[in-house]
């Protein structure tokens, strides 16, 4: 630096320093030397960055790249760890793929590793709708309760996972269409109205009212479904009436809304999408959520 | 006759936005249009009523030329209490989601309305100013190029309004950082080279010998910063009078391209920009020389030329090349000693004056801000470690990270910048009030403080939720049950911000009052001489 061996330099009076001789705007500069640790430091860092660039894939070549001496590589990483995880649950994910639901049920230590797996896996593809407790909302069934739409046996509940409700793309998916009593005009308004707050008083709802006539038009046109006094019918999908539990918003409007007009709620099929072993799972971890028949 | 060039230009400009807008091919464009012929009406009508007929008086062209530093501090405080209030909102919208009012207001539209309010309004009109104040005085050069200033400051502002009413109108081009559509995106590049041309040709006139380091930084932020935004903004508009287009880019490519620039903003615009103004604000208010020149000289140079690379760390376990990763990682690890010379060189300038750490809450404000600058260049490159990163990605860490940056470093320094240019600007005798600086400064800290400590809890908390598994190799924890866990953290973030945003009203309030030339009735700070400044010259 020319500047250090300039004597003319003016010297700083506090830390006695040198400086380099310019000023800008009143700021001069110390002619002090670079922090000996801080250099160091910085050797160091690029020492190792050197060294890390041997050790790893690093530098880009006409055709692929140095490969580095450890041989690593991110995805044979990610399938060996993969792979190691399988490793660990093959004996319990064999097992699973060649039983009955009910049999892995049956099987205490092999049940525990189902529920788990099957808590897993509802967590991520099932929560969204049912809630992460499985306790629904309005539209999504309840999965803790003793009420089942579609049954709840354990090979019922397989059955409804394995193949959703509604699901077009699944041949033997669960399927079930209400008629639209009102926009049909099979029901007139008055009736609509009397045989709703006749299926709220069944239900024990709030402005149910009990009436001759509501249990005739009950008896002659929701009966064949939803048995007789809505004790409900699991093979056709059809639920029990005769309690508050509700898919809906479980009030007298909403039994209006729903006779008039049905909604016709659609669930996916999961086999193709998590594979059978998963949905067994699945339906063990749903079975013994209090409401396993 | 004044003024009747600029007034003609922009009238001009208004037009051809009423043109782009009746001609419009989608309704996106169509309203953005209409918002820019609105502004530059407006803007229009303005300058109109400005217009003397008569002889002009003679301007002194000898000075400094202040003007358009006076409006970008007054600007600058404006966009800062902007950006800090829409963070506040935004934040506020994740520990309650009911703030999120359809369609203008829903976190997605909001979110880069915050980051570029306080990056490119705030942070940007900040750099703008104070570089050209510093260029000015460390020259001693009047700006060139006549009115090229006001072109600069004025048609930054338009950008910052394109891009803002954008996003609420839902225009963006999902570019981190980047979300401006190419109109606004070619808008930028010419006012970013009619800035480059400003400070090139106000240092190119310089009667100092030498340039000073703060106009390095300076001069590679807006170089930098135009190379990036080109590069990272290359795009095909569907319709020249549409406000969609698609990338250049497509894949892992894009994806690198965008964080080449993503990290470079950080980089150029939040650092080497900022540093600028460090090495010139620090020295002046501590009065005492620039610890180490050839640290300065080192660490600029390595800085700049390391802190390119480094981007890829962005895109760790991504399906970005091991290589490329590799690369990414190992020059964030070199980049923290260049940055730590910031540090050492702002913080070692004080030896000889640290009493007036007791006394000046200016020198307290520049001294924390550093502290920050040191504390994020390390938690950086730490951060793009793989084993940390496979952490710390995606969580609320980052969001920690970026903001004891932004707010620590970038805020505090451009707060001692205006404390200290405003008085000077104005030929104030002094701030209003020195005590509430000292308010300020204690409000803004533990705003930071608050804000980086709850979002290492909440991101690293987040981190080890996702990768939880049970003995049996199940996951533990469904994504909704994380997003659940962080509530707490995210009402206490919502207070971190709010002492913040506090502290800024604090300032906007001070420095009004100082330029509205009053002089708060107050006991002084003991030992602090400060309180009285010069006149500008």
């Amino acid at each position: 630096m020319a500047e250090k061996e300039n004597p003319q330099n003016e010297i700083d009076e506090i830390s006695g320093v040198e400086t380099t001789g310019h000023e800008w705007d009143g700021i001069r500069e110390l002619n002090n030397p670079l922090p000996r640790w801080w250099l160091w430091t910085f050797y160091a860092c690029i020492i190792w960055a050197i060294g890390y660039m041997i050790a790893y894939p690093a530098i880009p070549l006409i055709k692929g790249n140095t490969p580095g001496l450890l041989g690593y590589s991110s995805r044979a990483d990610v399938a060996r760890e993969i792979e190691a995880a399988k490793e660990g649950q093959v004996t319990f994910l064999d097992m699973i793929s060649q039983s009955e639901v009910s049999d892995i049920i049956a099987n205490d230590e092999l049940a525990r590793f189902a529920r788990a797996g099957g808590q897993a896996a509802f967590k991520v593809n099932c929560s969204q709708c049912h809630g992460s407790g499985a306790q629904g909302s309005v539209g999504f069934p309840n999965l803790n309760d003793d009420e089942w739409i579609w049954g709840g046996s354990a090979q019922d509940i397989y059955l409804t996972i394995a193949h959703g409700v509604r699901y077009e793309e699944d041949f033997d998916t669960r399927f079930n269409e209400m008629p639209a009593f009102g926009a049909f005009g099979i029901l007139s308004r008055e009736e609509i109205q009397t045989v709703a707050s006749y299926t709220a008083f069944l239900g024990g709802l709030e402005g149910g009212q009990d009436s001759e006539e509501g249990a005739l038009i009950f008896e002659n046109n929701c009966a064949a479904c939803h048995g007789p006094g809505g004790l409900g019918e699991p093979a056709l999908g059809a639920p029990p009436l005769n309690n508050a539990i509700s898919l809906y918003a479980g009030n007298l409007e909403s039994i209006v809304a729903q006779v008039n007009t049905p909604q016709h709620g659609v669930m996916p099929g999961w086999t193709e999408k998590l594979g059978d072993t998963v949905v067994k799972q699945l339906a063990v971890y749903v079975h013994s959520l209090g409401g396993g028949e | 006759m004044r003024n009747i060039g600029g007034t003609l230009v922009v009238g001009l400009g208004t037009f051809i936005a009423v043109l782009l807008a009746a001609f419009a091919q989608d309704n996106a464009f169509r309203l953005h249009m209409s918002v820019v012929a609105l502004v530059l009406g407006l803007a229009t009508i303005y300058m109109l009523r400005q217009i003397k007929f008569g002889p002009a008086p003679v301007e002194d062209k000898s000075g400094y030329m202040d003007g358009p530093i006076r409006v970008g501090s007054i600007l600058t405080m404006f966009w800062g209490i902007i950006g800090f209030t829409v963070g506040v909102l935004i934040a506020s919208q994740m520990a309650w989601p009911q703030l999120n009012l359809e369609p203008f207001l829903t976190f997605g539209r909001v979110r880069p309305l915050h980051t570029s309010a306080v990056v490119f309004a705030f942070g940007g009109t900040a750099l703008i100013t104070t570089s050209m104040y510093v260029v000015q005085r460390t020259s001693r050069a009047r700006l060139f190029g006549g009115n090229l200033a006001w072109f600069v400051m004025w048609g930054y502002q338009l950008f910052i309004v394109m891009a803002a009413t954008g996003y609420l109108l839902g225009i963006t081009q999902s570019r981190e950082y980047a979300e401006p559509e190419w109109y606004v995106d070619i808008w930028l590049t010419i006012v970013w080279v009619a800035y480059l041309v400003l400070f090139m040709g106000t240092l190119m006139k310089r009667k100092e010998p030498h340039i000073y380091v703060a106009n390095w930084f300076y001069l590679a932020f807006i170089v930098t910063i135009a190379m990036l935004h080109i590069v990272n903004n290359l795009a095909m508009p569907v319709s020249f009078l549409g406000s969609k287009s698609y990338s250049l880019f497509a894949g892992v490519q894009d994806a690198l391209t965008q964080w080449w620039y993503g990290h470079n903003a950080v980089g150029f615009f939040l650092t080497a920009g900022f540093l600028g103004m460090m090495y010139y604000f620090l020295p002046k208010q501590a009065e005492r020389p620039v610890y180490s020149y050839r640290l300065s000289i080192i660490h600029f140079w390595a800085l700049i030329f390391l802190y390119i690379w480094a981007g890829p760390h962005h895109l760790l376990y991504t399906a970005l090349p091991d290589w490329a990763q590799t690369l990414g990682m190992v020059f964030s690890i070199m980049l923290w000693m260049p940055s730590w010379g910031g540090m050492i060189n702002g913080l070692m300038t004080l030896s000889g004056a640290w009493d007036k750490m007791r006394s000046d809450p200016i020198i307290r404000m520049m001294v924390i801000s550093v502290a920050f600058y040191g504390m994020s260049t390390f938690e950086g490159p730490v951060m793009a470690i793989k084993a940390v990163n496979g952490l710390s990605h995606y969580t609320d860490w980052t969001i920690g990270h970026v903001h004891s940056g932004a707010l620590g470093w970038v805020g505090m320094i451009s707060f001692g910048a205006l404390y200290f240019m405003v008085p000077r600007l104005w030929n104030r005798s002094g701030l209003y009030s020195q005590r509430m600086v000292n308010w300020h400064f204690w409000l803004a800290t533990l705003g930071i403080v608050i804000y980086a400590s709850v979002m290492w809890v909440s991101g690293i908390t987040q981190g080890l939720m996702w990768r939880e598994y049970d003995a049996q190799g199940f996951l533990v924890y469904s994504f909704a049950e994380t997003v659940a866990a962080m509530k707490p953290y995210y009402i206490i973030r919502v207070l971190g911000g709010s002492l913040y945003l506090i502290g800024g009203l604090i300032m906007a309030y001070n420095l009004t009052m100082t330029i509205l030339g009053h002089r708060r009735d107050e006991r002084p700070i003991p030992g602090n001489v400060a309180a009285n400044v010069q006149p500008a010259e």
